[in-house]
């Protein structure tokens, strides 16, 4: 130790004496997955992306007959609005969301830091999934209660539902990180916003499909948003046991999306 | 350049080549580190960055071998990553954290972290209180970098340009770190193109400039090689030149330029010093305006490479 007295904050000998050591893996991931997370719900910009809007939305079109929903059933409005509604959220969390911060992360070398660090990158994209899981969860507890609310009486295995989500998830989160792992953050902001917004409203979130042409409805039938909105529906509306078109389309979107990701994300 | 032994070293690259499409960044460059500090000094666009990003794993060499601690920075990054401490030139932090926030977790990433409020102390992270990273100031966003890099106790800790446009308070803490951690036994490599900082902080020296090694050695050999240092003064004319040349060192030379002005050339040292003045007082001579004119690592660099390193 030097005999440097100048500095009031002089630190003890061998404080800074190497013990070098990665901490347990489950540990490293516990603590990205909670930093993640609550940098996501720090974010003004993605609270509205993943709460004010989904809810809005649903709250809007069940009180209020902006849009004629013709003969989907024979239920409330909420009935078939909200299936649409927790795909939108879905959406919202691991696709736009993931995608805008994980770009910005990229930009600000968030990721390059990270990836000297002893946190491993399968960790880190298995806490960013962790992250999209618990902002799903709080989403659909917030949505379900206020459709509920509003006169809901959902039908169908609640085990399909969870398996439509989970596909759902993947193949968002895939078309996610491609998108951010790829393009220059402002593009991806910009990009991410104006799917979310074509999706929307072309996916059969609060409008159904078939007031599209027949042209289009074959096409906005593949989109991930419409398989897994219209999948829930089949399922919470319909009562459906298990939508497998639906599950088959998100599974095809899933290993696009996470192959082409897995492939092309650029970390710098 | 010579070859050292591999044990011991803390950092060996051999002919490392790194491109950028047409551009080459480094071109066939040697670097050795031992335990101690380091310093990579050069121009802006010498290739340091990318030399110190290759030997942290981000870029694959196009040529030549780099090995940290023994191991391929690359191949064995998962046992590597764990022992070595980064710190970026910017950025690397979630632009919404907190800073004691973002050390708070780069620790928990770590099995035997240093205390954490003892560092954001130690370093006056204690200001930033529960400001956004984005929001703070520069000097406070290179003090969390620097406090990210050192959090887990590494071994080697990497710092590129860790003063880089801090005040001269933020600064001189900085060096007091980087002295701390030398002392404690850890390795530090850093990146700089201020000699100031190379001169006071590092045991060696490696001069880099487009993309090649010019000089490598300790501050002192560095400023000892290439042109001359001088010793001026003056006294009566006419001193007797031989008989101060006999009592000067081999490597010497004396000269009366012009009638009662005197040069000598040669090791400026203090002993140097201290042979002229009692040569002069056994002659009787007062040496009038005595002046020392010993190269820095700027005259060095600008002999080497025939340009200034700040330009």
């Amino acid at each position: 130790m030097s005999a440097d007295t100048s500095t009031s904050t002089s630190t003890a000998a061998g404080t800074y004496a190497p013990k070098p050591g990665a901490a347990p893996v489950g540990r490293m991931i516990a603590a990205q997955a909670a930093l993640e997370t609550k940098m996501l719900l720090r974010n003004g910009e993605q609270l509205l992306l993943t709460v004010v809007i989904p809810s809005l939305l649903l709250v809007l079109f069940s009180t209020v007959s902006i849009v004629d929903f013709g003969d989907t059933g024979s239920g409330e409005a909420v009935d078939f609005l909200a299936p649409g509604v927790l795909a939108l959220a879905v959406m919202s969390t691991a696709f736009t969301g993931q995608a805008i911060a994980t770009g910005f992360e990229r930009r600000y070398g968030v990721l390059k830091r990270l990836g000297a660090s002893p946190l491993p990158r399968w960790a880190l994209m298995t806490a960013k999934t962790l992250s999209v899981l618990v902002t799903e969860v709080l989403q659909i507890a917030l949505l379900t209660a206020i459709a509920l609310a509003l006169g809901w009486s959902p039908q169908g295995n609640p085990l399909s539902v969870l398996l439509l989500l989970v596909l759902g998830t993947a193949a968002f989160s895939g078309l996610g990180l491609l998108m951010a792992g790829t393009l220059k953050a402002e593009a991806t902001l910009a990009a991410a916003n104006l799917v979310f917004l074509l999706l929307l409203v072309g996916g059969g979130v609060v409008v159904p499909l078939d007031k599209f042409p027949e042209a289009a409805q074959s096409v906005l039938g593949l989109l991930p948003i419409s398989a897994l909105s219209d999948g829930l529906r089949d399922v919470l509306q319909g009562g459906a046991s298990m939508p497998w078109g639906a599950a088959g389309v998100l599974a095809v979107w899933a290993a696009l999306g996470l192959g082409a990701a897995a492939r092309f994300f650029r970390w710098e | 350049m010579h070859e050292e032994p591999v044990a011991g070293g803390v950092l060996q690259v051999r002919g490392l080549v790194k491109r950028y499409g047409p551009k080459t960044a480094v071109d066939g460059l040697d670097l050795t580190a031992h335990a101690g500090v380091t310093a990579v000094l050069g121009p802006n666009g010498a290739g340091k960055t990318t030399t110190i990003e290759t030997c942290e794993g981000y870029r694959r060499p196009d040529g030549g071998q780099v090995r940290v601690l023994g191991l391929d920075p690359v191949a064995q990054a998962a046992a590597l990553r764990p022992r070595i401490g980064v710190m970026l030139q910017s950025g690397g932090v979630y632009s919404g954290a907190r800073a004691d926030e973002m050390l708070r977790h780069m620790a928990k990433l770590h099995a035997h972290p240093l205390d954490v409020d003892d560092l954001i102390e130690r370093l006056g992270l204690g200001s930033c209180g529960r400001t956004a990273y984005r929001r703070l100031s520069g000097g406070q966003q290179q003090r969390l970098a620097l406090a990210m890099a050192v959090v887990g106790r590494p071994e080697l800790v990497f710092l590129d340009e860790p003063t880089a446009g801090l005040d001269p308070q933020a600064r001189r803490s900085t060096w007091d770190l980087v002295r701390e951690l030398r002392a404690d036994g850890v390795s530090v490599i850093l990146t700089t193109h201020y000699m100031d900082e190379a001169e006071q902080l590092a045991d060696d020296v490696t001069i880099v400039d487009a993309g090649k090694v010019v000089a490598q050695g300790s501050p002192e050999q560095l400023c000892r090689g290439g042109a001359e240092n001088t010793l001026r003064f003056t006294g009566r004319p006419g001193l007797d030149v031989a008989s101060l040349l006999k009592a000067l060192p081999m490597d010497s030379a004396a000269a009366e330029l012009t009638p009662g002005s005197y040069r000598v050339t040669g090791t400026v040292d203090p002993q140097l010093l201290a042979t002229v003045t009692s040569w002069c007082a056994q002659h009787g001579v007062m040496p009038d305006r005595i002046s020392v004119e010993r190269h820095t690592l700027e005259d060095v660099f600008l002999e080497l490479t025939g340009k200034e390193l700040r330009g």
